[in-house]
């Protein structure tokens, strides 16, 4: 068994890393406070990601990307992740499901993506319709050679950034054994159509700098060239493509947690009370034991499961599901713990701790809450007993 | 123009460094290894000699162990065209020592006649600051020390130079040797699609036979020593306490 990086790999972090430290963190103290990331930054950090190549790392050869493995896209994903979402989320990494734009698809929207002309979002999430995606009421009914859209979709990330919209919305029902089933398709709607309304969102726990927005469609008519894979087929198209997204954020968690750790590491070596460095006090450093052995497991869980990826094992859907359970429920107690350690500053906005463990809260919810990872997990565990 | 850039493999700055128990060295297993930062921004200033059209080819050169491969292909992926290894040791904590290194850059040059050789002022490993300047002498060629600018002026090149208080410029006959100071430029870290093309770049190895150079070392490390750990500090009440102080430490 080899854990090392391979020269190619070590070179990919460096450079991502490098990046992160360089690009984006000397920014994060501004965003945080202006809550506000401001356009033109958020367009010149994109052009320079560009320029160095990690925009659109994602991306497979056929759609124009580098083609990496999962496992090199999770390194620099971990190398990003240190910095604050709405700065990480700069490096764009467009939406995988892009790469199966076809025809008028690839010019107009694959394409301007690629070459980080045009932002993209992704709308699933409905008020009604959060982990339940299946009850979405958003629906695109046949009028000719378009479809007509309503509905409304929120918790969108960064709409009022982008220029399209990864949208799912239902196109009819089926009859199946087990009752009615809408029939989910996908479409690519570009945000200035008529009828489309970017709204902003609800105001929020952490993720400073960075919106969540509400898209309502009323009646928007959208041309029949804009749907990605067959009618009915959205969540196909959402399997084969959408599954490394929870691996983006299992990623992330750990990337987050590593540097609240390495911080609380600092303090508790340099902090000094009742006249010793309080990491001499065992109640500070039993509990730096403790995250540094859940950080390596989050790490070995994350690569292998990035690896397993690459081998297209037949379980590697559990393996996500694995990895953004514990990455991120690991990243609630390592920041939670790395604030005790380093007592009330650890709750000032000096340190860069409490946004940290803000920010923390949301990823058990997002992208499959924790119970949902645990239903993918255990189903895998059971189906196959017949149970 | 062609132009040479040599590259040394050294403990990562990043690192805390520890002398190994028997004080024969700092230990090196398993620890991170980078490029000589002086030498990342020597291959920086080639690439953009390069990029403003006034050299063609550069060739980066790494002598050392065959772990050296993986600065070489960080060079590679920075925008040096190909790479030359020579492997001088087996053992990660022998350190080639510079007359050698010198000698078989010399043979190098010898074989690719590069018109400039950009080198590191120094490795930031044991501060020898020697190779450069040992190359120059042997090849009989012009150098241009601690650069801190460098422009090519026909056959000539002006070296800015970092001295005590102040920056002196000398003009230089090419070809040349030109060792580099921190503040020349700084370094780019290597693009994806220059990652993806490092590994299909030219590497060659070599040892140092293949240039007839003996490499058997000269020197002998006597000795190697931790740096003596801080003694606490006195916090002082007063302006007049600190003087007093200050005094009786004879210090004032």
């Amino acid at each position: 068994m080899d854990f090392a990086r391979t020269d190619e790999q070590q070179m990919l972090w460096d450079t991502a890393r490098t990046f992160m430290e360089r690009e984006l963190l000397p920014h994060e103290d501004a965003v945080e406070a202006a809550d506000d990331l401001p356009r033109e930054l958020e367009l010149e950090l994109r052009q320079k990601a560009v320029d160095v190549g990690l925009h659109a790392c994602n991306m497979p050869e056929s759609a124009g990307g580098p083609g990496l493995g999962a496992v090199e896209v999770t390194l620099i994903e971990q190398a990003l992740g240190h910095a604050s979402l709405a700065l990480a989320e700069c490096v764009r990494r467009p939406c995988n499901l892009l790469a199966a734009c076809e025809g008028e698809q690839v010019a107009h929207f694959l394409e301007p993506a690629m070459s980080g002309e045009k932002r993209d979002c992704v709308a699933m999430t409905e008020p009604d319709a959060g982990s339940d995606l299946k009850g979405m009421k958003t629906r695109a009914v046949r009028d000719g050679s378009d479809w007509l859209i309503s509905g409304t979709k929120h918790f969108i990330s960064n709409a009022d950034r982008s220029e399209f919209v990864v949208l799912f919305a239902a196109t009819g029902e089926d009859d199946t054994p087990r009752g009615k089933r809408k029939r989910i398709s996908c479409f690519l709607v570009d945000l200035d159509l008529p009828r489309v309304e970017v709204a902003p969102g609800y105001k929020q726990v952490g993720l400073r700098g960075y919106s969540n927005n509400i898209i309502r469609f009323e009646n928007a008519r959208v041309p029949g060239w804009c749907m990605v894979g067959g009618e009915g087929e959205g969540f196909d198209v959402v399997n084969r493509w959408l599954g490394p997204g929870r691996l983006t954020v299992a990623a992330t968690a750990q990337a987050r947690a590593q540097r609240a750790f390495d911080f609380a590491l600092d303090w508790a070596a340099n902090r000094e009370q009742f006249g010793q460095k309080i990491g001499k006090f065992q109640g500070v450093s039993f509990p730096l034991a403790d995250m540094a052995t859940e950080l390596r497991m989050g790490e070995l869980l994350l690569m292998h499961t990035a690896w397993r990826i690459d081998q297209d094992h037949p379980e590697a859907d559990q393996d996500c599901a694995m990895a953004k359970v514990f990455c991120t429920e690991m990243l609630g107690r390592v920041a939670d713990q790395a604030i005790q350690t380093c007592g009330g500053m650890g709750l000032m906005a000096d340190l860069p701790l409490e946004r940290i463990w803000r920010d923390a809260r949301v990823e058990r919810i997002w992208e499959g809450t924790s119970e949902i990872q645990r239903h993918i997990i255990s189903r895998g565990l059971l189906r196959p007993l017949g149970a | 123009m062609k132009v040479l850039v040599p590259v040394k493999r050294v403990i990562d700055y990043n690192v805390k460094v520890r002398v190994k128990a028997d004080g024969s060295g700092v230990d090196l297993a398993n620890v991170k290894m980078s490029m000589n930062p002086f030498d990342e921004i020597a291959v920086e200033q080639a690439i953009r000699l390069k990029e403003a059209g006034q050299a063609e080819e550069i060739i980066a050169v790494s002598i050392g162990v065959k772990q050296n491969q993986e600065t070489l292909r960080t060079a590679l992926a920075m925008g040096a065209d190909r790479a030359i290894l020579i492997v001088a040791s087996e053992d990660v904590h022998h350190d080639v020592e510079p007359l050698t290194v010198a000698k078989l850059l010399k043979a190098v040059v010898d074989e690719e006649a590069p018109g400039l050789v950009l080198c590191g002022k120094q490795a930031i490993d044991n501060d020898m600051n020697a190779t450069g300047q040992m190359l120059a002498a042997l090849l009989g060629w012009s150098q241009g020390t601690f650069a801190s600018g460098l422009e090519i002026d026909g056959d000539n090149a002006n070296v800015t130079r970092e001295v005590d208080g102040g920056l002196q410029t000398i003009k230089v006959k090419m070809p040349a040797v030109v060792t580099v100071d921190l503040r020349l430029n700084e370094p780019r870290y290597a693009s994806l699609p220059n990652i993806m093309k490092a590994k299909k770049k030219q590497l060659d190895e070599k040892t140092p036979e293949d240039y007839g150079v003996d490499a058997s070392p000269r020197l002998e490390i006597v000795k190697t020593s931790e740096p003596e750990a801080r003694k606490a500090g006195v916090i002082v009440k007063s302006v007049d306490e600190l003087v007093e102080k200050l005094n009786e430490a004879g210090v004032i």
